[in-house]
């Protein structure tokens, strides 16, 4: 299968393509040299005035998995006005903040997305999360494995064996398919299991007396050690609380010297405001982020309307039920992990609503470098992934942002700089925040870019002023060099892959690890790993 | 040849016990170790030797049988797809597949276990945890409207009763356990207290509770047979627990109130969160009722009693579950997989499916297959087949094939059917 | 005589195991074709442990052997299955789920000379 996608104005930050005019040639799935294509054999499209991209990669959103089904599960109000029937070979689904595995799949194809990381996986339950992943077509993808409250870690950090927590780590990343690790509220969500939480990056974890920081500063140092390619993956404590801002700058200080990234930090940047209304304190944020070159972050901008929050932070999710009133899923994982799920419409006149989408804008226009800061709405926490191309119009165009700006609630307008902000981002940046930036963040090679030997992951827009309807309506897009989408509508199904790493570790572990399974588990050791029982094979990532 | 298989998960109910050592001599199981008297049964009472597939009780070819059951589908209007309780998650997948493609309705046996808990979660929400929490945290154990001596043998010694954690040294000797009933039951003789709730009365005993809880009193002295002097203590205990656990079963989903006594009772464990970490499970029955919830779930967005007849999923209990489907006679022929409607339906509904034609996939014998007009027997998940199921609690565990007879296994047969109809 | 009581079904130890020996076993039918009532209740039914009793709803009849059981009075159990199922009617209250525990039904004892009839 040859194609050729001939004279549209590439935007290829990686290769520092930013408009030129030129041809993207595709062998066998992927980007190859014109030399390398029987030219006259291949199908070619002309894109002449359009702009061509590298299918889109999104860093972290929960699409799959036990928390995400629960979401499903627990929202047939979600669903109904959201439905997709079967056509042709595309199978029918239903949800609007938290579709069916094969509709996530269709509707990604239609922003021109290829790749997704599954923000969020406890091993306990990994076996799930894999079986769902091959139930989403038309993506590549990988899972983030929760380690920040996992006993085997804790115990280690207070014994004082960082070389046995490494070598576990190692072990459990293999064992769960896993590609990085993930940690949501270190201690919080253990503590949680007691109806308490941390509030400081040195409180106390109870039953093993370590801290949040040295949690986060041992992972941190494991992923370095073991040469994953994507660092650690941080959801910090606070979240939400107007302390957040502070921990997430003291977070960016304990991890000094290392590579990390700071998830959808929005939730965390806030300052005590007037009247019991956070304020935005994203220049703190911003400035620490602009300081750490070895720090990324993805924001999590929330969208106005309904959404699902989901995540392993337990005591988080009953402190929103408590606010809300909404309805509540609480989930303690035995030895690892927990979560909650609580349904929620951010409203522009709510004044915290507005507090938290102007500090995910300020953010966006105030971190510097564009390779550190990505598009996320956390799906769908802040909102649904669909809504990337109104974030988009959104940074692309200063008017328009104002003009939502008015719409705020005035306690949230009251003092905000984000009307002083004037930046625009380029299409270039958009490329770089929304494709080449997450790619190289999480050390896919292949991904985000459109040099020969990339995967021939490509988007097609048709330029036009309103930049949220371009960005709605790809002209094509093709997933391995298939067209799976065409004028923002999805026209195939083709079977995506899954990234995992096996990083090296000591064999010797597995011994203990079996008898620690016993008391430790409800579930045998060799039933844990998702290397065992069926499965559809992943593709290993490599460290180093 | 003897073989030796450990690790070995149990198919039979929810709890999946993935312990036990099965020893087999070719294809005859010998020894099942660990089992209990109902999980042994699933091994030793299993029936290894090759089947053919039956049309109207004659044996035929598989291409044949696959024939007929596609004919069948393809001429239906209103086809139901039904059970998938004692089956894989793998074949889950294919069982919505095939609904999907030929406009099916697709009901699993929640419906007639746990999906009034399903409504009561929508409408609330569900505080729970994995079954290890329990084991390793939980000092007071409630178990209202089941009893798992019965129905869930090993629960009591491996997750709840007398397991023994991490903060329950002692197993039993650290937990307060009461057991809310309408009758004594074998799990009620073991519990530090029984409280014996009139027929019908659950939402009223459990509103009081509420009530209580938020140290209001009541103006009566007892509630639904049950005096509120003992509510209060039950209260106390809840209030000042470290990690409370709340078990309910099918004496809450099956009578008057259904789900509206699991919405009680959920919300009840939410608001206790206030004073106590306190979590809820169901004590989901078949082996693998709990996959079916997820795979619907995750490939339509709603846990049962789904219909595809529009092209796109509905949710409508009520209408679109088996049960409703049979009686109002809006199915035309069904394909029935892994369960026995025959036996466990109300006997109108299953009179039903001696009216409509029907495509059975089961591993053995039973009531709905001796009148069905396809039946395909499979091989068994978790006894010569492989597969994924769902714990109670969520947790994905794999079901191990024990013995080799070369049996096609659900989702062979779906993936034919799937075929076949294209 | 007869008297109309509350019915609820549900799992036994034997109904499991029966289950495994196949439905048309004598296990599964000995292990369902029982009801257990409160004695007292039985007394004044005139019907002996052991003895049969008929039971009756307005979706069918079945006759089941009657065992005196720690029951409250005005309960009656019988395990899950094809027997009791041709007591239970098929309203879900638009749940799904039909009223396998709750429901009411008559009860009465059968007499040698009705069992011949």
């Amino acid at each position: 299968m040859m194609l050729g996608i001939l004279g549209g104005r590439i935007y290829d930050p990686r290769n520092s393509k930013d408009g030129e005019v030129g041809d993207i040639w595709v062998k066998d799935g992927r980007v190859v040299t014109p030399e390398d294509v029987d030219q006259k054999a291949a199908q070619t499209v002309d894109a002449t005035g359009l702009v061509v991209m590298p299918g889109g990669v999104d860093i972290h959103a929960h699409i799959v998995g036990s928390e995400v089904n629960s979401g499903r599960k627990m929202r047939p109000e979600d669903h109904r006005g959201h439905e997709r029937a079967r056509s042709g070979g595309l199978r029918a689904g239903a949800g609007g903040t938290v579709p069916s595995t094969y509709l996530t799949g269709y509707l990604y194809s239609e922003l021109g997305y290829t790749t997704v990381m599954q923000a969020s996986a406890a091993p306990l339950v990994v076996r799930h999360t894999h079986e769902e992943l091959e139930d989403v077509p038309n993506l590549d993808k990988g899972a983030f494995i929760v380690m920040g409250n996992n006993h085997f870690v804790m115990q280690c950090i207070a014994d004082k064996q960082p070389e046995k927590a490494r070598d576990y780590v190692a072990w459990l990343l293999g064992a769960s398919r896993g590609y990085a690790i993930k940690i949501v509220n270190p201690g919080g969500v253990e503590n949680w299991k007691w109806g308490k939480n941390v509030a400081e990056l040195d409180d106390e974890v109870i039953g093993y007396g370590v801290t949040p920081r040295q949690i986060v500063q041992t992972l941190a140092t494991i992923a370095d050690d073991l040469g994953l390619p994507h660092p650690v993956h941080i959801h910090g404590i606070n979240l939400g609380r107007h302390t957040s801002a502070r921990t997430t700058v003291e977070m960016i200080a304990a991890l000094d010297g290392h590579r990390v990234h700071l998830c959808h930090i929005q939730f965390l940047s806030y300052g005590a405001g007037r009247g019991h209304v956070h304020r935005s304190e994203a220049v703190a944020v911003a400035a620490a982020v602009n300081a750490s070159s070895g720090v990324t972050v993805d924001i999590g901008q929330v969208i106005f309307g309904n959404a699902t929050t989901m995540t392993c932070d337990g005591p988080l999710q009953y402190g929103l039920h408590l606010t809300t009133g909404n309805k509540w899923i609480n989930d303690d994982v035995e030895g690892e992990s927990g979560g909650g799920i609580v349904p929620i419409t951010y409203k522009p006149g709510n004044p915290i609503n507005g507090t938290m989408w102007l500090t995910g804008l300020e953010l966006f226009l105030l971190i510097d470098d564009p390779w550190r800061v990505f598009l996320s709405t956390d799906h769908p926490n802040a909102g649904p992934f669909t809504s990337y191309p109104q974030v988009i119009r959104l940074l692309m165009d200063r008017d328009y942002r104002r003009e939502m700006f008015e719409s705020l609630h005035p306690r949230a307008r009251r003092g905000a700089l984000l009307p002083d902000l004037d930046r625009e981002y380029s299409l270039g940046e958009i490329a770089v925040i929304s494709r080449a930036g997450p790619a190289r963040a999480l050390g896919l090679e292949h991904k985000g870019h459109l040099g020969v030997g990339a995967d021939a992951d490509v988007a097609v827009y048709e330029e036009c002023a309103d930049k949220e309807a371009m960005f709605s309506r790809p002209r094509y897009v093709y997933k391995g060099g298939e067209l799976v989408a065409r004028d923002g509508a999805v026209v195939a199904d083709v079977a995506g892959r899954t990234f995992s790493v096996a990083p090296q570790y000591d064999a010797g572990l597995e011994v203990e690890l079996r008898e620690y399974f016993k008391k430790a588990y409800t579930v045998s050791f060799d039933n844990y790993s998702a290397l065992s029982g069926h499965g559809a094979p992943t593709e290993i990532v490599a460290c180093g | 040849m003897s073989t030796v298989v450990e690790h070995v998960t149990c198919p039979f109910c929810g709890c999946l016990c993935d312990d036990l050592t099965v020893e087999a001599e070719g294809v005859e199981i010998r020894k099942v170790r660990l089992a209990c008297s109902s999980g042994q049964g699933i091994f030793m009472d299993y029936d290894p030797r090759p089947r053919r597939p039956l049309v109207d009780g004659r044996e035929v070819e598989w291409e044949n049988a696959v024939a007929e059951a596609a004919s069948i589908l393809s001429a239906a209007d209103s086809p139901l797809i039904y059970g998938l309780s004692s089956s894989a998650s793998e074949a889950q997948r294919k069982a919505v597949a095939l609904a999907d493609r030929i406009g099916a309705v697709i009901d699993s046996t929640s419906s007639v276990c746990h999906g009034p808990t399903g409504l009561a979660m929508q409408a609330v929400g569900e505080p729970t945890c994995t079954l290890g929490e329990v084991r390793d945290r939980a000092d007071l154990l409630v178990f209202w409207g089941c009893n798992p001596d019965a129905s869930h043998l090993r629960h009591f010694p491996r997750f709840s009763l007398t397991a023994k954690g991490a903060l329950t040294p002692n197993g039993r000797a650290d937990r307060t356990v009461y057991v809310v009933d309408v009758r004594p039951t074998g799990s009620s003789k073991k519990a530090d207290h029984f409280l014996q709730v009139d027929v019908g009365s659950d939402f009223e005993v459990l509103t009081t509770l509420r009530l209580l809880v938020k140290g209001k009193e009541p103006s009566v002295d007892t509630v639904g047979g049950v005096p509120v002097a003992q509510l209060k203590e039950l209260v106390e205990r809840m209030k000042s627990c470290r990690y409370g656990v709340a078990f309910m079963g099918m004496g809450l989903t099956m009578a008057p109130a259904r789900q509206l006594n699991v919405a009680e009772l959920f919300t009840l464990v939410a608001e206790l969160n206030e004073f106590a970490k306190f979590s809820v499970l169901p004590m989901r029955g078949h082996g693998n009722v709990t996959g079916a919830d997820q795979v619907l779930s995750w490939t339509t967005g709603y846990p049962f009693a789904v219909s595809f007849a529009r092209g796109y999923p509905q949710f409508s209990p009520g209408e679109f579950s088996a049960v409703d489907m049979l009686a109002r006679r809006a199915a035309d022929a069904a394909v029935i997989i892994a369960s026995d409607p025959g036996a466990h339906f109300p006997a109108a509904a299953a009179a039903h499916l001696e009216r409509i034609p029907t495509i059975v996939l089961d591993h053995g014998p039973s009531v709905v297959a001796s009148h069905a007009r396809v039946v395909f027997p499979t091989a068994a998940y978790g006894v010569d087949a492989a597969g994924t199921a769902y714990r109670m609690d969520n947790v994905p565990i794999p079901l191990k094939r024990v013995i080799s007879t070369g049996r096609l296994t659900d989702e062979e047969i779906l993936d034919r059917i799937i075929e076949a109809v294209a | 005589m007869s008297e109309r009581l509350t019915l609820i079904t549900g799992r036994t130890r034997k109904q499991a195991v029966g289950m495994h020996k196949g439905k048309d076993s004598p296990e599964y039918r000995e292990a369902t074709a029982l009801v257990e009532m409160n004695p007292e209740d039985m007394a004044r039914l005139k019907i002996e442990d052991g003895g049969k009793a008929l039971l009756r709803t307005a979706e069918g009849e079945v006759e089941l052997t009657a065992h005196a059981g720690s029951l409250p009075a005005g309960l009656v159990f019988v395990p899950m299955g094809t027997l009791v199922n041709k007591l239970i009617g098929t309203e879900t209250l638009g749940t799904g789920m039909p009223s396998f525990k709750g429901q009411t039904v008559d009860v009465a004892a059968v007499t040698e000379r009705e069992d011949a009839s």
